[in-house]
């Protein structure tokens, strides 16, 4: 069982590209250090991380520009354009690199390597001229597919893991751990994949068992990434239409500050989220965005991505299709969907660090726990579906997301379901009792007289699957002790299902 | 919920506790009933404390949420391994007493007594409160409140019709120091609308039910109506 399987577009040099140096020696710098070069300066020495008289030592005819990545999302735009002709779901990493799940086009296309000479053919005919060819990978998960896109090959299904295997352990981009493993004698993600996840969880905690699922080539499993409630979504109506980018980016950063300030009332943040707008003529452009990391919790963030996109559609520059493309007329309406939420670890500070605190320390114990005794040993419910108590929630591994079930609300009705309120012991095994003259012993004990009861509940269940079928009776007794049981009959068996104590 | 002295506690449970709620670094014991034990969690998992429990397999996380715990701050460890040592019953509630505001436990059937005495001081040095749920004769030390359900009276089912709706209990609570003195209250666990709720204590055989806002604990005034402060309109008669 490995990661999704997913398709990454990698533009090599990005930054540069869109300012349209990338056949000369010049640098991108953000906050004094270079953050992009192109590979002429590469080839004078200039590297990532250098300061700017650093690099402008190595390389004298060095051309340097402030960072903009405003810029750089405009000008991705046509290549996103080209890239949603294979199909509607794709996610922009950053500006230059985007993700999108092969399921469905792979098979459209015939294959994996098909779909890949096709994304690379679409988009090195939107590059610039002069810019160097992006690059197409594809594996499970998008880590893995992030390493094969900068390789440009295509990881065969299920052979993620061994593809990763010698990669060193800086990939994962956690610089401490990455440290702390490399003094402990742990250099590649191979070495890494082979500890026991048990072991892995007790000694580096949840952030060491999220790289270690990444080293074995499944994705990350975010703690509890879910669906949001519907009624996060925000709209903003602009009436009368605006023309001009300003107006349009004044409106988005409000929206954008409201959807922020929406979540954090909740606790939450968005991962990703979906941008729409729709245009005077009847226009809809929609696109996503992933919201990763500590950049993506700031507030500005959210409110910059929405604005990038904004410019990629209004100014339409950048790619030579560009104004083709451009919506007639002006920005009639502006929705952001979050479509992936999970709980804000990074803010709801208390005093004193107070929540946060408090949520690692739990974190620390339970991976204690559970390397101890194994992941299952801790469990937290999940509401499911299910007429007995014992159906109503799933119990799942601490750390792990629910099952899909629980992300929709109430769910379908469950007629002969057992009514609130729900008993406070649900029997592992249903323990056997006798029935006989209005009396009731539980598990052989002694007899004791029922002064009230209620029900049936009848219940036939899985009666198209022999194996699984059930049909039973259910009841709620009280004895003359005050104690009240509920109690199935199955046939003429009788068994203690739950205790109401 | 870290530099407070106190846990709170539903309004209607605070008269059980001489310090009006859960004293950091107590322990406390809850024999016979798991609803009391769960409804003890209630306020403060609701204010954002993490509270787990331990050794409860047959848990009924259902009833749990009902009586208004947190499940998403709720971790359980089922069943913690048998054998002494790391992993075992007394390792397990040690570890999460370090980092938990309250753990549930229901101690194995005899728990020793050097491991009993090493919790409690565990527990008062990292100010975690820790709540015994089960049998009375499980922990060898002292506790400092103990809470017993004395009597408990299930109503909405009749012979035959009906369905369990809501259960009047008396908790009884004794312990040591401050609440030596023994004190009774008269419960609606759970109250037929949901929740915990008092019953004012009455004298005269005629049951009041609660108002429907939860916070009363009243004394009986003239014998008959149980609610105070221009509450009585609230007040519902129950033919016992």
């Amino acid at each position: 069982m490995g990661g999704v399987r997913t398709l990454v577009v990698w533009c090599p040099d990005w930054p540069l590209v869109a300012a349209g140096l990338c056949h000369r020696p010049a640098a991108v710098l953000s906050a004094g250090r270079v953050v992009a070069c192109s590979a002429p300066a590469r080839a004078e020495g200039v590297a990532r991380g250098l300061r700017r008289r650093q690099a402008e030592a190595r390389c004298p005819a060095l051309v340097v520009v402030d960072h903009d990545p405003s810029a750089d999302a405009r000008a991705f735009e046509p290549v996103v354009v080209a890239i949603e002709a294979f199909t509607p779901e794709v996610e922009i990493v950053r500006p230059g690199m985007c993700a999108l799940a092969t399921r469905g086009p792979s098979r459209y296309f015939g294959g994996d390597d098909t779909l890949v000479a096709r994304v690379a053919a679409a988009v090195d005919e939107r590059l610039p001229p002069g810019a160097p060819a992006c690059r197409v990978g594809v594996a499970d998960g998008r880590f893995a597919a992030e390493r094969a896109a900068r390789q440009g090959r295509v990881v065969r299904s299920g052979e993620s893991a061994a593809f990763l295997s010698g990669f060193p352990v800086s990939t994962l981009g956690h610089v401490e751990l990455a440290d702390l493993l490399v003094r402990l004698g742990i250099r590649a993600l191979g070495q890494l994949a082979e500890l026991p996840t048990a072991a892995v969880l007790a000694r580096f905690g949840p952030e060491g068992a999220a790289a270690h699922r990444l080293a074995r080539g499944l994705d990350e499993r975010p703690l509890a990434a879910r669906i949001p409630p519907l009624d996060l979504t925000m709209v903003a109506e602009l009436d009368p239409p605006a023309e001009r980018l300003e107006t349009a980016a004044f409106v988005a950063k409000s929206l954008a500050d409201r959807l922020h300030a929406a979540l954090a009332a909740q606790g939450l943040t968005a991962t990703r989220v979906l941008v729409e707008a729709e245009w005077e003529h009847g226009e809809r452009l929609g696109r996503r965005w992933r919201l990763d990391g500590t950049g993506g919790r700031a507030t500005g963030a959210l409110a910059d991505r929405v604005r990038w996109q904004l410019d990629g559609w209004m100014t339409g520059s950048g790619g030579g299709a560009g104004a083709a493309d451009r919506p007639s007329g002006g920005l009639t309406l502006l929705r952001l969907v979050p479509e992936e939420v999970r709980p804000d670890d990074g803010r709801q500070m208390g005093f004193w660090g107070g929540d946060r605190a408090a949520a690692e320390r739990v974190a620390r114990a339970l991976a204690r726990i559970q390397g101890m005794l194994g992941p299952d040993a801790v469990v937290t419910a999940a509401p499911a579906g299910g007429r007995s108590p014992a159906e109503q929630f799933h119990l799942v591994p601490w750390g792990e997301r629910p099952p899909a079930p629980t992300d929709r609300g109430p769910g379908p009705p469950w007629p002969g379901r057992i009514p609130s309120p729900s008993p406070a012991t649900v029997h592992l095994a249903p323990v056997s009792a006798e029935v006989a003259d209005a009396r009731l012993s539980v598990a052989g004990g002694p007899w004791s007289a029922v002064t009230a009861w209620a029900g049936p509940w009848p219940v036939d269940e899985r009666w198209w699957d022999d194996a699984a079928h059930r049909r039973r009776t259910r009841w709620q007794v009280v004895t003359v002790e005050g104690t009240a049981h509920l109690l199935s009959q199955v046939g003429d068996r009788w068994e203690v299902e739950a205790t109401y104590d | 919920m870290a530099g407070e002295r106190l846990l709170p506690v539903l309004p209607t449970l605070e008269p059980l506790f001489p310090a009006r709620g859960l004293r950091r670094g107590s322990v406390v014991s809850v024999v016979g009933s798991t609803s009391l034990a769960l409804s003890l969690l209630a306020a403060t998992s609701a204010q954002g404390s993490w509270c787990a429990a331990v050794g409860l397999p047959s848990l009924g996380v259902a009833a749990a949420a009902e009586l208004g715990v947190v499940l998403e701050r709720f971790p359980m460890v089922a069943s913690p391994g048998r054998a002494p040592g790391a992993g075992g019953w007394a390792w397990v509630v040690a570890a999460l007493v370090d980092a938990f505001d309250v753990v549930l436990a229901r101690p194995p059937s005899h728990v020793k007594g050097a491991d009993a005495r090493r919790l409690t001081a565990r527990a008062r040095e990292r100010g975690a409160v820790l709540v015994l749920s089960g049998a009375s004769g499980a922990w060898p030390e002292a506790v400092e409140v103990q809470l017993t359900v004395a009597s408990s009276v299930w109503e909405g089912v009749g012979r035959g019709h009906g369905r369990l709706r809501g259960r009047r209990v008396e908790v009884v609570a004794g312990g040591r120091g401050a609440a030596a003195r023994e004190r009774r209250v008269e419960l609606w666990l759970p109250h037929p609308d949901g929740g915990v709720r008092g019953i004012a204590p009455c004298t005269n055989g005629v049951d009041i039910a609660p108002c429907t806002n939860g916070v009363d604990i009243a004394p009986c005034t003239n014998g008959v109506e149980g609610v105070v402060d221009g509450r009585r309109a609230h007040a519902r008669r129950v033919v016992s």
